[in-house]
């Protein structure tokens, strides 16, 4: 009887695109609404902590939307209503009593056009650290910028121009910037809106491999339009398509032997 | 009875030459478009063809027009002077103006002249025939000229014709032409200054002008008269615009950086919308109207403020006029830097929040440094309407020329100097009058460096985003 109940439960949760390892982000029935049209129609979502969950899809499937409603960004956006419930380390981040700013320096985002602050290059990155005031100390903040950068493998292009606006430096380097940026608050988790669909191959790899590295101390959710970028560096993929939640599962099969007809036409690229 | 009217007939001749600028247009236009339907490989679009023939037949003659109305006086004197009697031309120039704006008003107050004696009843007679001969010539010739134009320049279109590219070339250089005389116009108003200025000069010292305390421009009619010598001291002028300024300054700029932000960042679009519109009506109000709200009511509330407190306050007072011709300025202000704010790129504004920057260090960090240059321009605007708002300070704060830092008395500015040295009968070459330049001139050096200055703070500190 306990057997065939936990076995409904299984079927459950792989229904619901829930999973059993341990998730750091848990989303249930999420729904986003811009004015009266409706963007995203409750999507269950589970998020691995320290590894890359990719979002594909079409344009305008919504991928980019759900990746907003994670750190609240939508919030923003004045029409733009969220239902249902996003967990992260199980704290309801819609909660009514919820400190979006605080929410907000624990997640770093990466968007999809390089958008360096018009400063130089060590106040891009110590932006962020500044404003919490963690570091009290210049000695502290150099640190911190120069391993930010480090870990974002722009220190050795960078060290001699920190004073350089960060805006004079080049696409893929801004874009790297961008990310030293996200990791010197420390976040948890890393979001990044089609960090690569500006730039060009050279660059998109360098990008590519460093998210491989960072997913050691990173829970990074990336959306992509590029299938083989999402088969590169994400352990799960999740398939948006009109607003609902396709189809998610490990890349390999997602790629491999999707379940859904829909995923396998878009990711053969019969479709889409 | 003819008239000798040159304006009249420039019109005339003008209009001619459009009509043949028409025509032209038409005709050329439909031959390519003939082209066009017999499938001949027209290299240029019709419109191009009209274009080029009607530019051609019209800009040269225009342009004589124009040079023609220039030197209309001389022609004038020309046709006219050899029919005054000798005494007419030895009374002077005004006399011949006399004669001459009879004339062109109308001829039939000749009839005026000849019984004041001005001129004989024959030369008259032969006045108005040259007159008439010249003019046929001359403006029948520049229809001539425009249909001659047209001809030739038709004659030369054809089907292989690159007309699309002459006609580009011919726009270029009238554009060229068009920005060249707002140049010019600055230039010439900038000599003119310096030229009267120079005048005053030579009657009053410029170390008096610019280092004196003392300001009272009266001069004398007479010689024997009391106070016949004036005195022109700028500085009580130049620290009463300084001090009012400054007072309408420390209102706009704070209220309209603020309301500027709070438009471009915290309220909703609706708010926006609705809350814009009227804080720009602030702007259109007539500043007669300002200027008599701040006599009658704000001047007197300030006063009795003061005198709540045990301060001596005049009626008129700099703070007054300061006040309320700040609230006047806080549109400049929070209009053009909601403008400049709203067009920093959102991404920089979605980066800073997602680093978990709250909305105000958002503004103070990234949104105000980006828009700087957009922000000093609107404060500078802001600051040189202040320095030439007259109305305000003479209804509110005096015309006594005081040299004093203290915002409850009375002080006068350069602008409401100006207006009061040139209203009224004066004569034109009198130190009084021509005090008015050289307070324009050293107003407009003062306002340019302001905007160097400024120019170069903003080149230092902007962070220029792409």
């Amino acid at each position: 009887m306990k057997l065939n109940g936990d076995l409904i439960m299984d079927e459950q949760k792989k229904q619901n695109n829930i999973r059993n390892k341990k998730s750091l982000i848990e989303c249930r029935g999420v729904d986003v609404f811009y004015g009266d049209k409706q963007a995203l129609f409750g999507i269950n979502l589970d998020i691995g902590e320290k590894e890359v969950t990719s979002l594909i899809g079409p344009s305008g499937c919504g991928k980019s939307t759900f990746l907003r409603c994670i750190n609240r960004m939508n919030d923003v956006i004045e029409i733009c209503k969220v239902a249902g419930t996003i967990k992260i380390d199980n704290e309801d981040i819609y909660h009514p009593d919820v400190d979006v700013v605080e929410l907000r320096s624990r997640i770093g985002m990466v968007f999809q056009k390089p958008n360096p602050f018009p400063k130089s290059v060590y106040d891009n990155v110590a932006y962020g650290p500044k404003l919490h005031g963690r570091i009290l100390h210049k000695d502290d903040l150099d640190a911190k910028v120069e391993k930010s950068l480090e870990r974002a493998g722009l220190w050795s292009e960078v060290k001699d121009r920190l004073g350089e606006p960060g805006t004079s430096l080049s696409g893929g380097q801004q874009q790297r910037l961008c990310i030293a940026r996200a990791i010197a608050i420390d976040p948890s988790i890393i979001l990044m809106d089609e960090p690569c669909s500006a730039l060009d191959p050279i660059a998109t790899a360098k990008i590519e491999e460093l998210i491989d590295e960072l997913k050691d101390n990173f829970t990074i959710t990336i959306v992509t339009h590029s299938m083989q970028q999402a088969a590169r560096v994400s352990q799960r993929t999740a398939f948006f398509h009109l607003g609902k939640l396709i189809e998610v599962g490990d890349t390999e099969k997602i790629f491999r032997s999707p379940d859904h007809e829909q995923t396998e036409a878009y990711v053969t690229g019969r479709y889409g | 009875m003819w008239r000798i009217d040159i304006n009249t007939d420039l019109l005339i001749s003008l209009s001619l030459i459009i009509v043949s600028g028409l025509l032209s247009f038409t005709l050329a236009k439909q031959r390519a478009v003939f082209y066009l339907r017999n499938n001949e490989p027209l290299r240029s679009m019709p419109i191009y063809h009209g274009l080029y023939v009607s530019l051609w037949s019209t800009l040269l003659p225009i342009f004589l027009i124009i040079f023609l109305l220039f030197f209309k006086d001389s022609y004038l004197n020309y046709l006219v002077i050899p029919f005054l009697s000798e005494e007419t031309i030895d009374l002077g120039i005004d006399e011949i103006l006399y004669v001459k704006s009879f004339l062109i008003n109308n001829i039939s107050s000749l009839s005026t002249l000849i019984s004041s004696g001005f001129i004989s009843e024959g030369d008259a007679n032969l006045l108005v025939e040259k007159y008439q001969e010249t003019r046929v010539i001359s403006f029948s010739s520049l229809v001539l000229l425009s249909i001659i134009l047209s001809f030739v320049s038709y004659k030369k279109l054809s089907v292989r014709y690159d007309a699309r590219r002459r006609v580009e070339r011919i726009l270029k250089f009238i554009f060229f032409v068009f920005s060249t005389i707002a140049v010019l116009t600055t230039v010439g108003i900038i000599f003119s200054l310096i030229f009267e200025t120079l005048r005053f000069f030579s009657q009053v010292g410029f170390f008096d002008f610019v280092f004196g305390t003392h300001w009272s421009p009266q001069t004398a009619i007479r010689e024997d008269q009391v106070g016949s010598s004036g005195s022109f001291g700028a500085i009580p002028l130049f620290t009463g615009t300084l001090l009012i300024t400054a007072v309408a300054m420390s209102i706009a700029a704070p209220l309209g950086l603020y309301s500027a932000i709070f438009l471009s960042q915290y309220a909703k679009p609706k708010t926006r919308d609705f809350l814009k519109p009227i804080l720009e009506i602030l702007a259109g109000i007539p500043t007669v109207v300002y200027g008599f709200f701040a006599a009658l009511t704000v001047g007197p509330f300030v006063r009795s403020c003061g005198e709540y407190i045990g301060l001596t306050v005049a009626t008129e007072s700099a703070l007054a006029a300061g006040l309320v011709m700040g609230v006047m300025i806080i549109p400049y202000v929070s209009s053009l830097s909601d403008d400049v704010m709203t067009a920093v790129p959102l991404s920089l504004r979605d980066g800073s929040l997602a680093l978990g920057a709250t909305k105000a260090e958002t503004v103070k960090k990234v949104i105000i440094p980006a828009a700087l240059p957009g922000i000093v321009s609107a404060l500078l605007l802001a600051i040189s309407r202040a320095i030439g708002e007259t109305m305000i300070v003479v209804m509110a704060a005096g015309l006594a020329a005081n040299l004093t830092a203290n915002p409850l008395s009375a002080v006068t500015t350069v602008t409401v100097q100006i207006v009061t040295l040139l209203v009224g009968d004066q004569e034109f070459d009198s130190a009084k009058t021509l005090a008015a330049f050289a307070l324009g001139l050293m107003l407009f050096v003062i306002t340019l460096a302001l905007n160097v200055f400024a120019m170069i703070i903003v080149r230092r500190y902007r962070e220029r985003y792409e």
